[in-house]
């Protein structure tokens, strides 16, 4: 056992872990954090997507004891400080970019990672970043949507 | 017409709020104090003979408090199959045992053998790595023809062979269908797989039992789309605990498909282990695990035979399917290559004569039951290419050959040669919305702008039908269903006027919190925010069926409104009291009870106040509260229809298939909330995509699954499907609910694979290459590729 200590969501955290600890179990576990979720265990579905120091991280796939003093943010810290939905997260309703909810979180922390680093995406950028993200319930489209929506575009589709 | 509430509105979902915050509450969100946690050691080959188990290391490890074997549960029952089909002779199908844990012999990989419940899941793997487990292999039962010769192996000592049931649709017309055959102008065959798919819904399966020694109950929270179910089947066939003292919780799943309407081994050990080990358990699936434990969907293999008369009408329709039902039956698994696939061999076309023959089929592979769509998917894809086909041979336009064989409105109520009555449709006005949507008459000038670019342009379209707001309880009572498929509702206004409804049905994306408040804020006038509704815990809904088969808002809604009625009516004479008026005078409108013709009144509120304080009430003639419930059994299936259009390109260099656009028109009679029914539709669109490009469960003759992760199976990502177009503005209500409504949430599933691989035919034959009649899917780049090469 080992003692990490990290931020999560801007709240300083000390927690004892074993070697073997990946974050995901830190923050679901040891946190209470259940926003975070696990999908796979080849590091594939996304769902697990958090931030760290700001960048995506599927949180599967790396050890608690590696994040001594890092900063990471989840699902949980996403909302606006008066607890509203962010820009993102009102998008997401919106557009209806989400059924069941399980890749929910890992699908905004992935978009608010993408649109940090390119605020106007093409439709085909956000479908390319969405590669590590699965999910089963939209097929997609709304969830391209709502992100093209909380960067300020508008998907144009007949039809509708 | 576009409404800002109730029903026709396009209501924001209230669940999205939790779901968007980290705040869901999935199962495995849950932990008990005191909880211990379980890891099952699976067999790792497909069919073997147990020899001997030793857990002595593994019990002396640390943490570890118990270990289960097949021994410890020798007085339970075993998991049940919930739906008997009696074959074409007679003859009930074989039906063996499934137990929960594999007892003398292991009939797939990832059978569960040994359990090991620990302080810690980490002691709990490290244990189960402990122990020893010999088995003698025995060949394995792969190809589901070959299992059916006199000397194969037998998935079952103790059946006469693995053959599980030969069934034929309907018997009586067999003679006549070959007579018709006979004497037909023209006859397309067409050999077909429908490929054996994984559900994957992304939360993988938890089961978390515990057991109250003080009341001698139990409490099991599990991923489940019907806790009601699971409690019967559970409690009454497996574990032998009374419905009084078995509480089951689904709290809010991600996502079903059909995977999680089963009642899975993993639920009765934890529950049993519970009480054993006298401290909650708690499994939560790898998805490794998954993968080898959830029931597969699909896996047919039919020869499709269509005659047609010289002006292209239908004549006769023959069907020959090897379904795999796996190593065991699962709970519905049986119904699915029948009942639900059978029946709707007629399509949308007025074929006279239709003879299906099924034979199910026992393999060394884990249980394949309903997926998305369950079985009309695979009467979809039959029906569809063969007419494509067909159409081809011919030389006859594929949407004339359609248009020609169409089943006309004014024929409705139709009823078809196996067995279902239609109520209502109308398939030319969706072929005409979707050839409008997709600017068919410009395909040509697309093609040839495609070719110009060295890429084959193909177009191709499928029509379906499908049954759903599944089922008239008597009549699949006499079709072998083993229980009742009504649903029920308890509407519980509060005193202040909030309401609480409780629903059989359950939401596991499909919005119903959203969904249903609006159906009831529609009927009696109030804000939708007014409106609760609870499901998913059998400690506080009545016994209700579940949601599947795109029944929630067809059997649940209906449910909902019947008990809305009642109250209403109840209502009703309250207010009659409080305006001193007559019964029949009073109105409702805009949550307001008025006297007709008069300016008197009295709101919601003020009537539901009046019955839970009851002090001027007449308390002689009605009782105070308001509170109703209502089962609903619905008298016919609902068939929902609809046409799809798939464009797509093919890269003649490598056969990569692009989809470029997929229109979908489909007639849901009313809709309640559109935004919702057009992210159903998408979602199926993906899954039915993805069957047909990507999807695959591969099992090698050793019975060893090799695609058991999602490095192996295709699941479609963003950048493998396009934006959909979708349109429901074709409808024609059903005419025996109370909402008019057919159900939305398989279609997508059932549509679009003849969609896609008619358009890659098309794509080819186009491109020259007029030898490749059909591929089997998943149309992978190096199935296409190969085809064209020859």
């Amino acid at each position: 056992m080992s003692k990490v200590t990290l931020t999560v969501n801007g709240r300083t955290v000390t927690r004892e872990i074993e070697g073997r600890t990946l974050l995901v179990q830190l923050l679901r576990e040891g946190l209470g954090l259940t926003g975070t979720h696990v999908g796979c265990d080849t590091s594939q579905c996304g769902a697990c997507l958090v931030h760290v120091n700001g960048q995506a991280v599927k949180s599967c796939s790396i050890f608690a004891a590696e994040l001594e003093g890092a900063e990471v943010r989840t699902i949980e810290g996403m909302a606006n400080r008066d607890g509203s939905l962010s820009v993102i997260q009102q998008a997401f309703q919106d557009c209806h970019g989400l059924q069941c909810g399980f890749c929910t979180p890992g699908m905004v922390m992935s978009a608010a990672a993408l649109l940090q680093d390119n605020p106007r995406p093409t439709e085909a950028e956000v479908r390319h970043h969405l590669e590590g993200n699965l999910c089963r319930c939209t097929g997609y489209h709304n969830i391209v949507k709502a992100i093209m929506a909380a960067s300020g575009q508008d998907v144009a589709m007949a039809a509708e | 017409m576009a409404r800002d509430f109730g029903i026709g509105a396009s209501s924001k979902r209230r669940e999205d709020v939790r779901f968007l915050t980290g705040k869901g509450r999935y199962t495995d969100d849950f932990n008990r104090p005191g909880q211990t946690h379980v890891a099952f050691l699976r067999s790792q080959v497909a069919h073997g003979r147990i020899l001997s188990i030793n857990t002595a290391a593994a019990e002396a490890m640390p943490g570890v408090l118990q270990v289960f074997t097949a021994a410890d549960f020798a007085d339970a029952g075993g998991l049940p199959c919930g739906w008997q089909v009696t074959d074409r002779f007679g003859n009930v199908m074989q039906e063996p045992k499934h137990p929960v844990l594999a007892d003398g012999k292991v009939r797939h990989v990832g059978e569960p053998i040994v359990a090991v419940v620990a302080e810690t899941l980490d002691q709990a793997r490290d244990a189960a790595e402990a122990i020893e487990v010999e088995i003698e292999e025995l060949p394995a039962v792969m190809d589901m023809r070959a299992a059916l010769a006199e000397d194969a192996p037998k998935v079952h000592d103790d059946l006469t062979s693995n053959l599980c049931f030969d069934w034929g649709f309907v018997e009586e017309n067999k003679a006549k269908v070959g007579e018709a055959f006979a004497r037909a102008h023209h006859v397309t065959t067409l050999d077909l797989i429908n490929n054996r798919l994984v559900p994957n819904p992304m939360e993988p399966r938890v089961a978390l039992a515990e057991y109250d020694a003080a009341g001698d109950s139990y409490t099991l929270y599990t991923t489940s789309q019907n806790p009601h179910v699971i409690r019967l089947l559970m409690g009454a066939f497996v574990l032998n605990i009374p419905e009084h003292r078995l509480r089951v919780v689904a709290p809010d799943v991600g996502g079903g498909f059909g995977a999680k309407i089963y009642h899975y081994a993993e639920e009765a050990f934890c529950t049993r282990a519970a009480q054993m080990v006298g401290r909650p358990v708690k499994w939560t699936s790898t998805r490794a695990e998954a993968f080898m434990s959830d029931a597969h969907g699909r896996d047919h293999v039919t020869r499709i035979e269509l005659a047609l008369d010289e002006n292209g009408k239908f004549l006769a329709l023959r069907t020959d399917t090897l379904a795999n039902m796996g190593a065991y039956l699962s709970t519905f698994a049986p119904a699915v290559p029948t009942w639900l696939h059978g029946t709707l061999m007629a399509g949308n076309y007025t074929t006279p004569l239709i003879y299906v023959n099924v034979k199910a089929i026992f393999t060394n592979t884990v249980p394949v039951d309903a997926y998305r769509g369950a079985g009309r998917p695979e009467a979809t894809y039959q029906l569809e290419r063969v007419i494509d086909k067909a159409a081809r041979e011919m030389g006859i336009d594929p949407i004339e050959l359609r248009r020609r064989n169409f089943i006309q409105p004014e024929q409705f109520p139709y009823q078809t040669p196996v067995a279902v009555v239609y109520d209502t449709g109308n398939y030319q006005a969706t072929m005409d919305r979707v050839v409008e949507m997709t600017d068919y008459h410009n395909f040509e000038a697309r093609r040839a702008e495609s070719a110009a670019r060295g890429k084959l342009r193909g177009f191709g379209i499928a029509h379906y039908i499908e049954a759903c707001g599944i089922a008239p309880s008597n009549l699949v009572g006499q079709l072998g269903a083993r229980a009742g498929l009504y649903e029920s509702a308890t509407v519980r206004v509060n005193a202040t006027g909030s309401i609480t409804v409780f629903t059989g049905s359950h939401s596991h994306g499909q919005g119903h919190e959203t969904t249903f408040a609006q159906v009831v804020a529609d009927m009696i006038g109030i804000p939708e925010s007014q409106i609760e509704i609870a499901h998913g815990d059998t400690a506080n809904t009545p016994m209700g069926m579940g949601t599947y088969g795109s029944r929630s808002i067809a059997v649940g809604g209906s449910a909902m409104v019947k008990a809305t009625n009642k109250i209403i009516a109840k209502a009703k004479k309250i207010a009659a009291h409080l305006l001193e008026a007559s019964e029949g005078d009073i109105e409702l409108k805009d949550g307001k009870f008025s006297v007709a013709g008069t300016d008197r009144s009295v709101d919601w509120s003020g009537v539901t106040l009046a019955a839970y304080v009851p002090h001027n009430y007449p308390l002689e003639d009605l009782e105070p509260g308001l509170e109703e419930t209502a089962f609903y059994d619905p008298s016919n299936f609902t068939y929902p229809s609809g046409a799809y259009a798939c464009e797509v390109e093919v890269d003649p260099d490598t056969g990569k298939v692009e989809i470029l656009s997929f229109a979908a028109a489909d007639d849901f009679g009313n809709v309640i909330n559109p935004m919702i029914v057009e992210g159903q539709v998408h979602g199926g669109l993906a899954q039915g995509i993805g069957q047909a490009l990507l999807e695959v469960a591969v099992y090698d003759d050793e019975g060893q699954l090799l695609t058991g992760s999602y490095m192996d199976y295709a699941m479609p990502r963003a950048d493998d499907l396009p934006m959909y177009q979708v349109d429901h503005s074709c409808q024609t209500p059903c005419t025996h609910n109370p909402l008019g409504v057919k159900g939305c949430g398989e279609a997508g599933a059932i549509g679009s694979p003849p969609a896609v691989v008619n358009a890659v035919i098309d794509a080819l034959q186009r491109g020259g290459h007029d030898h490749v009649t059909h591929l089997d899917m998943p149309l992978t780049p190096s199935r296409v590729w190969a085809a064209m090469q020859r």
